[in-house]
């Protein structure tokens, strides 16, 4: 079957796929998996944490590039964890905003501290982060689906920094990281100077 | 071909679709409506398919104590819930969220652990699974060929997904492996917190 047949034939049976309709989805109500895949890209800051850990494992090479990506969504869970039961952890708002300053800084600097020191900051921020979303979390009517979004999207947003940090392995593409890198960095500067304000 | 098929079903598993918390009706008779509940029912397919993952990741041997131990729990759970008792739903949702974590974790740090053990956790998830999915419901024949029908599904989707992750050698598609592992750990919490805050969330 060629590709082009196949792919129609697809989108063909996605439409025949029976579902129900939804006229009035209340904003912010954890209704189900696309809610949930929202709520991590919703949010510019962490998108740039999170693309930027992808970025800093890919220029940190094995074995950072496989553990970063099986690691941080548990940290990130447990942070989640800890918000949605209510744990107080107080200045979660500037901890982020100082994540996106740190990782766009190593991510500049092509920082290559010990595997464990790298694990260790990135486990932190993703605590915070996590943190956060789990202490917005609405009630709803599916929180499985929801969190299943959720995690998705987080997982793709560390897939997409490592999937731009492939280009490290040129020459040109390793200053382009940097500048990528200074760009989070910048960001993340915006972000602290607006939780402080 | 294989991965664009695989793609393909990727993408219709992903489909949002709203919950049915209790049992479909097809108008195709019992056993279908049990296929259609597994199929709407992520907290049933979730876990078989990592479990699938990493039995599959422990060798052939690992892969058939789970499908043999998955089978006979779902089986025994939803006899139990049928004839002997109802679980609340609050235990049979803490149950599953665990799984979800234990297994997730097993996956995510690929554990070497005996094919036996591999097989306990099977029959484990089988158990819980079979309990909530016919809680609240009477012994009766249309019933039990409904629970044949949940775990005919069951047996279809842990041998597909089992048979992707036997053969392989490459470390990426281990590693990418071992991420989804870590994904339904990371739900697994989520879903604890949910249960903590709001109650019950998983049938």
């Amino acid at each position: 079957m060629r590709a082009r047949q196949f792919l129609f034939l697809m989108i063909a049976a996605s439409a025949l796929i029976p579902e129900t309709a939804a006229a009035h989805i209340v904003k912010g109500e954890a209704i189900g998996f696309l809610s949930g895949v929202e709520h991590p890209i919703s949010g510019l800051d962490h998108v740039i944490a999170m693309v930027a850990v992808g970025m800093w494992g890919a220029q940190l090479g094995r074995p950072a590039i496989w553990l970063l990506p099986v690691t941080f969504p548990l940290v990130m869970a447990f942070g989640g964890f800890l918000g949605l039961i209510g744990v107080p952890l107080p200045g979660s708002e500037i901890a982020i905003a100082l994540s996106g300053v740190c990782l766009g800084a190593v991510v500049l600097l092509e920082s290559q501290p010990p595997l464990w020191v790298a694990a260790a900051l990135v486990g932190v921020f993703g605590l915070f982060h996590g943190y956060a979303h789990g202490a917005e979390l609405p009630p709803g009517q599916n929180a499985l689906l929801y969190s299943a979004g959720f995690v998705l999207a987080t997982g793709l947003l560390h897939a997409t920094g490592i999937a731009i940090g492939v280009v490290h392995r040129w020459p040109w593409g390793r200053v382009a990281l940097r500048g990528a890198g200074a760009a989070v960095l910048c960001g993340g500067a915006f972000f602290l100077w607006s939780a402080f304000a | 071909m294989k991965w664009r098929a695989a793609f393909g079903a990727a993408a219709l598993v992903l489909l949002p679709e709203a919950a049915q918390a209790h049992l479909v009706i097809t108008g195709m008779g019992p056993v279908y409506d049990g296929m259609l509940h597994f199929g709407l029912s992520p907290e049933d397919y979730l876990p078989i398919v990592v479990l699938a993952f990493f039995s599959g990741l422990r060798g052939s041997s690992a892969a058939r104590m789970a499908l043999g131990g998955l089978v006979v729990g779902w089986l025994a759970g939803g006899l139990v819930a049928m004839y002997v008792t109802s679980v609340s739903p609050e235990l049979t949702s803490v149950a599953t969220a665990m799984l979800f974590l234990v297994l997730g974790g097993l996956l995510a740090s690929n554990f070497a652990v005996s094919a036996r053990a591999v097989g306990v956790a099977g029959a484990l998830l089988g158990l819980v699974r079979g309990l909530a999915d016919l809680a609240g419901t009477a012994f009766s024949v249309p019933h039990t060929l409904t629970l044949i029908g949940m775990t005919a599904s069951g047996f279809v989707v842990f041998s597909l997904a089992a048979s992707l992750t036997l053969p392989l050698k490459r470390a990426w598609l281990i590693v990418a492996a071992r991420v989804s592992g870590s994904w339904l750990a990371a739900l697994g919490l989520l879903l604890l917190g949910w249960i903590v805050r709001y109650g019950p969330i998983v049938g």
